[in-house]
């Protein structure tokens, strides 16, 4: 079958989708979006987390056709997704401002350490608190931190072990996961 | 395989009733698991998710007729006055993901005996409004489950809603896992108070091939209550009648050793979830609810 | 961080470039940090290439048959499908491998010796065509009769789990279907337990638990033109899969190209082969390449868990609490294979004592071949059962002498000099006391943290979400342990790393590359070498290559070995550039300044400078288009087998310490485990980079505690089949199950280490479940002999 739908922002077309493909299959594999991943594929680890229609789903347990006609966000698009938001927040728009624009444009893009490309607020928090490790729990986490982030500012700690306790991680022990949202929830509220 | 997708609500029927083997798909959470693992191989998979109708929710006068795609976190944030035990127990659905996309119409279907809505649909009184090309009929959930993994849905059958009585009393809801979130229940105990029939219901999952009611422990807590008088004098339950009642709520599990957990201890958790939930609910009907509640 | 204290130990002399910006004890940031946070990291199973096809396994549904017949007929006509083979179709005689010795059929061979055994390998065009493919293959079995514990294993007339072995174990054990024993004799037991005042025994069961690292086993094979295949592949050690993998394929070692794709975790799970050799028979049948992911359900069949075991333990000690003797046995279950069975059975021998001095032992350590699930390599590595033990046993004498626990570990504490029951002397900093000190030193959590003005918050409870206590039969429980692990492969094996550094000028600034065939698996390898290089070569820009078998090998990323002795290759290859570098400088700038004879020079922000501190030249007039690179290798001390019937010998490199504080609160009426806070006190000799030493050891602990309350493979006694290989029944921690854990990190430098660094990934995952359970018992008084503790444990039921 055919399935049309928007991903991060584009229009995207898979074709000849197995019936029983998931969403996260088709990322993964039709549309070179390898982001989301495949630490389980039923619904108990978190790693495939994107959001459908602005909601925090696995997308393992999202058949392929039910996303006919639907948004989705991955962690690929998540740094835009939280600059559109932000700037949303702060113009009552969704354009990019001069300003950014040129922020954007001043930034090189190095391969190796990826310096310079541009990062959502929790996506530089969990570089810079060591929340990273192997990483493959990371983009699950980073659509799920920054959705609770969205919804409530100004999280307990509480707040956030319920919020991500959907996604589990076999590395860091999430102490360095709760640092990285704590200072991404503060340079947040200092931005603001 | 062949992926419906039906358009409306009629047209979900139609094909329900074309293709009687078709699996309907809504969250997908138990549905897509057993693709990914290979464990089913439908011919048909009905997609639920372009009917509007099953993502919304009416409060009528005595009940909450609850479409069967609502997701449990809607039903945690919107229904928590009305539907206090089915809330609970939507807070306790696997992770936050699945409960932004599974329903009590998934947990109806599957019928499995650990599905979390089993004990607070059974405690709170509800219906199941069946439908087909032939018509619609509601089930009283005490005729719903008929076996493990078993309902009394017809092959052209599907869940449109659940019609679930307002809460009329304190409610409550617990479930026992090996893990402090994001698990399958070993068991689970909902109990609502229901003070305008003087009644008490109970419901018990993951104890028994389906989902049960301990209807010997409720017909015992309802006598021994109006006998002491409790409705109106709002005493403090006796702790031998706490005792009996759990000990009732036990007695009406019929569980199996599996690896989530043994028998016994079922029963024995069970009868202590009945006892702790039997406490909460009476003394929140006595209005010291501040120092009970659990709160998250 | 908590400081270092002093007198214990001296840091070796850093005379390079410690004013380097982003060098060693810093906390620098991962190199790999944005590309993992963007989603742009290709992991393995990201791998894709144009005209792939995709690999499928058919694996055994029973533990122990004959396989009487195969038919694929069926499966090959099915359109899609391009390959299927099985053991017949294996291109030459070679067709085991093992990671010591070859015992492991690359497909069954006649026999299935464990559930989900690989059978018969399928490549298709789409992973559905796989799957129906190898669901079409018909296998006959005629089952038999299943081994799985010691009893069935050594019965006069029990099967053997591999008829007429040869390897070099074979010769000295009992039963064949004994792999390996391991005695460790010291002292004089009888003669000691006669002066024991106090003796305390024990039976303790450890439950077989996996790695469950989030990447499942996944790679991509290309077949070259040449003949060859390149693989791309999350692994631990590239050359010891290349060393099993070529010979299968019948391929010359270089015409197996090697890289390591990004890596989801390994814990040891990944230190066995598990799709590499099948997806390169499928590529080069097919002439396409080949995938293979596995799922979380394959994956539980995949890889080798950490054995299960069984213990018994018997300590003495005087009235005034000091250790007589120990006498225990332990017998971990290996399953169908060897792995690495033989060299964990070393280690649980060798550190069966724990971190106390005992003069009088007798251990002994086996594992056996069974029809359970192979098991092998995990964080702890034999380490782990015994400390379980151990403490336990600890516990229960301190009870008995009448002392409190903490000071009776003291009291016997191993130290610098102490001498093991192996004979080898503890010749590097050992402060077992002051661990213990410092964690029990740490302020306690506050008591009843759960309540608040609105009632119980259910997350901070026993039973969490569940909403099972409102603070009814909840009761604290405090517990500390302490263990020892050893860091880098033991028992004489040559122990080596292979770095590769290069120094060259690019746009006027000096650039250093690094390459080495080290596998990150997310421990952070990348940064030290980046940080090494940067101290040791005064440079900023350290560009990290990509791990491939394009250079030597690297050693295994496991036994807490890899900053130790990859980052000490690195530390030597830099060395060795830099004099290098120095030479020519001499060569080329010596006759205008003496100092280029005479003093002791550095390389410091990209110039030559004295040790003074003045400048001589910068680095790109010394190289100008010339660049120095070298290759070198680099070897710890060496270590000495044991001996076969006393278990003496300088088997260990280095021993790594950490101890435990557990909180915990438990519903005693449910039997449901809050671990409330878990605090770590570990030394690490010479944190290189703290912020990730840090993660180690919280990620340690973490996997400590799943394997304390809910963390075990669930193998049924009848049909050796597993019962639980997914994460819905085999549970790991949430965010929710991990209380805080603060670390306290000391930094006593051991002499014959790079920069006196101490291996840390280890240690933590030792301690952190003996001290939760012990916390459990203070909380509970039961005696909870086994691990993990379920709720039946736990209200007898």
């Amino acid at each position: 079958m055919r399935v049309n739908f928007t991903v991060n922002g584009r229009p995207q077309e898979a074709d000849d989708v197995w019936e029983g493909e998931s969403l996260l299959y088709v990322l993964r594999e039709r549309l070179g979006l390898p982001g989301a991943k495949n630490a389980c594929e039923q619904g108990e680890c978190g790693s495939c987390t994107v959001r459908l229609d602005g909601v925090p789903v696995c997308s393992c347990l999202v058949a392929a056709g039910q996303v006919e006609g639907r948004e989705v966000v991955t962690v690929e698009g998540l740094a835009e997704y939280a600059r559109q938001r932000d700037a949303g927040c702060r113009s009552g728009s969704c354009g990019t401002s001069l300003d950014e624009a040129q922020r954007w444009a001043a930034h090189g893009t190095d391969s190796q350490t990826g310096e310079g490309t541009q990062l959502s607020p929790v996506q530089q928090a969990f570089i810079d608190a060591g929340a990273v490790q192997c990483g493959f729990c990371t983009p699950g986490l980073l659509v799920a931190a920054d959705e609770m982030l969205e919804r409530n500012p100004t999280p307990t700690d509480e707040d956030i072990r319920e919020a991500l306790s959907g996604n589990l991680c076999r590395c860091t022990g999430y102490e360095t996961i709760m640092n990285a949202v704590r200072l991404a929830a503060a340079r947040q509220s200092e931005a603001v | 395989m062949d992926f419906l997708r039906p358009g409306s609500w009629e047209e979900a029927l139609a094909a329900k009733a074309e293709h009687p083997t078709a699996v309907p798909i809504a969250g997908g959470t138990d549905v897509m698991v057993e693709i990914n693992f290979d464990h089913r191989r439908p011919e048909y998979l009905l997609d639920l998710n372009r009917i509007g109708d099953l993502y919304a929710w009416e409060v009528g006068e005595d009940s909450v007729r609850l479409g069967a795609s609502v997701p449990y976190t809607k039903i945690m944030e919107h229904l928590r006055a009305e539907l206090p035990g089915l809330a609970l127990a939507s807070h306790t659905v696997a992770s936050p993901q699945i409960r932004n996309r599974g329903g009590v119409g998934g947990n109806l279907g599957t019928a499995s005996p650990a599905g979390d809505a089993h004990p607070a649909l059974l405690a709170a009184g509800a219906e199941v409004e069946a439908e087909s090309v032939r018509g619609s009929r509601r089930i009283p959930i005490d005729d719903f489950y008929t076996g493990v993994k078993r309902n009394a849905l017809a092959a052209d059958e599907l869940i449109r809603a659940v019609h679930i009585k307002k809460a009329d009393g304190p409610q409550q809801f617990s479930k026992v896992g090996t893990r402090n979130a994001m698990v399958i229940a070993v068991c689970a105990f909902g109990l609502a108070l229901h003070p305008s029939s003087r009644t008490v219901r109970t419901g018990i999952g993951s104890a028994a091939p389906t989902p049960v009611r301990a209807r010997t422990a409720e017909e015992f807590l309802n006598a021994a209550l109006e006998e002491g008088g409790f409705w109106d004098n709002g005493k403090i339950i006796t702790p031998s009648v706490a005792k009996e009642f759990a000990q009732l709520c036990a007695a009406a599990c019929n569980p199996i050793d599996d690896v989530r957990g043994t028998a016994d201890y079922r029963r024995h958790a069970v009868g202590i979830m009945a006892r702790r939930t039997l406490t909460w609910t009476w003394e929140s009907y006595r209005g010291t609810a501040a120092h009970t509640e659990g709160v998250a | 961080m908590a400081g270092t204290n002093a007198p214990l130990g001296t840091p070796t002399k850093v005379t390079q470039g410690s004013q380097t910006k982003g060098g060693i004890g810093e906390s620098t940031l991962r190199p790999d940090g944005t590309l993992k946070v963007t989603g742009e990291f290709a992991y393995s199973s990201d791998m894709w290439h144009e005209d792939m096809l995709w690999g499928q396994i058919l694996r055994a549904p029973v533990a122990h048959a004959e396989i009487v017949s195969i038919d694929t007929s069926e499966a090959l006509a099915q359109a899609g499908v391009y390959a299927v083979m099985t053991y017949d179709d294996l291109p030459t005689d070679v067709r085991h491998y093992g990671l010591e010795f070859p015992d492991t059929p690359v497909l069954a061979h006649g026999r299935v010796r464990h559930h989900g055994e690989p059978v018969a390998i399928v490549a298709a065009d789409h992973p559905e065509t796989a799957r129906r493919a190898a669901a079409k293959i018909k296998v006959e079995y005629r089952e038999l009769p299943v081994i799985t514990d010691e009893l069935t294993a050594t019965a006069p007339n029990a099967p053997l789990i591999h008829e007429d072995r040869t390897d070099h174990y074979a010769g000295h054990v009992e039963h064949p279907n004994i792999l390996h024993r391991q005695p460790i004799i010291r002292g004089d037991v009888e003669e000691a337990r006669h002066r024991a005042d106090f003796i305390v025994t024990g039976e303790y069961t450890f439950g077989m638990q996996d790695q469950a690292f989030l990447g499942p086993e996944s790679g991509l094979a290309v077949p070259a033109e040449d003949g060859g295949v390149d693989l791309y592949i999350a692994t631990q050690w590239l050359h010891a899969d290349l060393r099993q993998i070529a010979p299968v394929l019948g391929l010359p070692e270089e015409k197996v190209r090697m890289t390591l794709s990004g890596v989801g975790g390994a814990f040891g799970g990944r230190e066995d082969l598990s799709m590499q050799i099948h997806a390169c028979l499928l590529a080069l049948r097919t002439g396409k390449p080949v995938k293979i992911v596995y799922n979380r359900f394959e994956s539980f069949f995949g890889h080798v868990h950490r054995h299960p075991a069984k213990l018994f333990y018997e300590h003495g000690a005087t009235k005034d609490g000091k250790l007589t003797h120990l006498k225990a046995r332990i017998v971990l279950d290996g399953g169908a294979y060897a792995s690495t069975s033989a060299a964990v059975v070393g280690n649980a021998a060798s550190l069966g004592a724990g971190p106390y001095v005992i003069d009088n032992v007798d251990i002994e350590a086996l594992a056996l071949y069974t029809n359970n699930p192979p098991c092998g390599a995990m964080r702890g590595f034999g380490a782990v059962q015994a400390c379980f033990a151990y403490e336990a046993q600890m516990d229960k004498l301190a009870d008995k002498v009448g002392m409190d626990r903490v000071e009776f570990r003291r009291l016997n504490a191993m130290e610098q000099g102490t001498i093991m029951p192996t004979g080898q002397p503890v010749d590097s900093p050992a402060p077992v006391a002051e661990l213990l000190r410092r964690v029990k030193a740490m302020p306690l959590p506050p008591e009843r943290q759960w309540e608040s003005s609105e009632g119980a918050d259910v997350r901070q409870l026993p039973g969490g979400l569940s909403n099972t206590t409102h603070g009814e039969g909840v009761v604290r429980g405090v517990g500390y342990a302490v263990g020892i692990k050893n860091v880098g492969f033991s028992e004489g094996f040559d122990d080596y790393s292979t770095a590769r550094v290069r120094m060259e000028v690019v746009g006027g600034e000096p650039v250093v590359t690094v390459h080495t065939a080290m596998a990150e698996v997310g421990q952070g390898g990348v940064t030290v070498h980046a940080q090494i290089a940067r101290t040791e070569l005064g440079v900023t820009q350290v560009t990290i290559q990509p791990a491939d078998t394009q250079v030597g090998s690297a050693g295994s990323t496991s036994a807490s070995r890899q900053t130790y002795v990859t980052g000490g290759a690195v530390k030597n290859a830099c060395e060795l550039v830099r004099e290098r570098v120095l030479e020519i400088g001499r060569r080329k700038f010596g006759t205008y300044h003496p100092a280029w004879a005479t003093a002791e020079l550095l390389l410091e922000g990209g110039k030559v400078v004295t040790d003074a501190g003045e400048v001589l030249a910068d680095l790109a007039d010394v190289l100008e288009d010339e660049a120095v690179e070298v290759e070198e290798e680099w070897r710890h001390r060496p270590t000495e087998p044991f001996d076969r019937h006393t278990g003496q010998g300088f088997g260990h490199v280095q021993y790594s310490f950490a101890a435990h504080r557990a909180v915990v609160e438990v519903d005693t009426e449910l039997g449901l485990v809050k671990v409330i806070e878990l605090a770590c006190a570990q030394d690490v000799g010479k944190a290189l980079n703290p912020l990730s030493v840090v993660g180690q050891i919280q990620g340690g602990t973490t996997q400590g505690l799943g394997m304390a309350v809910m963390e075990e493979i669930l193998v049924d006694p009848k049909t050796a089949k597993v019962r639980n290989p997914s994460f819905t029944d085999y549970l790991i921690p949430t965010i929710l199950d991990t209380p805080t854990m603060p670390v306290d990190v000391l930094e006593l430098a051991d002499a014959h280490a790079p920069y006196g660094l101490r291996g840390a990934g280890e240690a933590p995952t030792l301690s952190s479940t003996p001290a939760v359970l012990a916390a459990i018992r203070k909380a509970t008084g039961l005696e909870l002999n086994r691990t993990p503790v379920r709720p039946e444990h736990l209200t007898g039921t």
